[in-house]
């Protein structure tokens, strides 16, 4: 189960009203490779893992990727709760705003809602892991593209903090990953 | 909220984080014992300034003891909060 600590794992800095970077920062928040894919993937791999290493990895992982869904959904909600409609008028965010308002909701930044498409769970722990590795280095990727087009500095300091994340969680993961692999070999497991 | 329930909150945020990087580290590698000590010290830290903000301030956890009226629901909720004011 969960339970709610009522703080948020980054202090969120937002310096401008900007509803068309809003709009990019979305990718994160309902895009393939963002934060709600990354966590309900982990936490849906969990199952049938064969060692505690990795059961304890997917649940915390899993656990942080869902307090960074809130940062994303935070970051958002900053960048556009004081805009005017004619501030929204002809930006990126239009679209969106005109279906839901300024709420924060999952899709990515070109409006594709979010599918369990995004995600996989095989039942071998070997794939699951090789997924899990690639997602977090393109997780990383796509955080380098948000870096590249912000221009707001709050924001992109919470984009780094992101982004570190993520080259953490694909080490864990390439260590689960060895634990994982030496662990079938000695039970010759197919 | 002031800026001392804020700065008090943010030690909170910084102790927490230690211990989400202590605790994956660990996962992995479950017998090192000087990352062990680490996590350890973290943990109390956490659980004395958590305690000292739910009776400052009120709970950051549901599970927590409340007065009344119940203090959970009370704003600023994270995502309002502007953690630069004070800066
Ligand atoms: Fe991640």
């Amino acid at each position: 189960m969960w339970v709610y600590e009522k703080k948020l794992q980054y202090p969120v800095r937002v310096d401008t009203c900007n509803p068309a970077l809003a709009a990019m920062i979305l990718e994160q928040f309902g895009g393939a490779d963002g934060e709600l894919s990354a966590g309900i993937r982990y936490l849906t791999q969990r199952w049938h893992m064969p060692t505690n290493q990795a059961k304890g990895i997917l649940t915390d992982i899993g656990t942080e990727e869902l307090a960074h869904w809130e940062i994303i959904g935070t970051i958002v909600w900053k960048l556009v709760k004081d805009a005017k409609p004619e501030q929204i008028k002809g930006t990126p965010f239009e679209a969106h705003f005109v279906n839901h308002g300024k709420s924060p909701f999952p899709h990515n930044a070109a409006g594709y809602a979010w599918t369990a498409t995004f995600i996989q769970s095989k039942e071998d722990p070997i794939a699951d892991l090789h997924e899990d590795m690639a997602a977090e280095q393109k997780a990383r990727a796509t955080y380098e593209h948000l870096i590249r087009i912000s221009d707001d500095p709050g924001v992109t300091d919470a984009l780094r903090f992101l982004r570190e994340r993520e080259v953490v969680h694909f080490q864990r993961f390439g260590e689960t990953l060895n634990i994982v692999q030496e662990y079938m070999d000695k039970k010759k497991y197919y | 909220m002031d800026c001392k329930q804020l700065a008090l909150l943010k030690e909170i945020m910084e102790i927490s984080f230690c211990l989400v990087e202590t605790n994956l580290y660990l996962d992995t590698h479950p017998t090192d014992e000087r990352a062990l000590r680490i996590h350890n010290t973290f943990a109390k830290k956490y659980d004395e300034l958590t305690n000292r903000y739910r009776m400052k301030y009120g709970p950051l956890m549901p599970t927590s003891m409340s007065k009344c009226p119940w203090q959970w629901i009370e704003s600023p909720w994270p995502w309002e909060i502007d953690y630069s004011k004070c800066d």
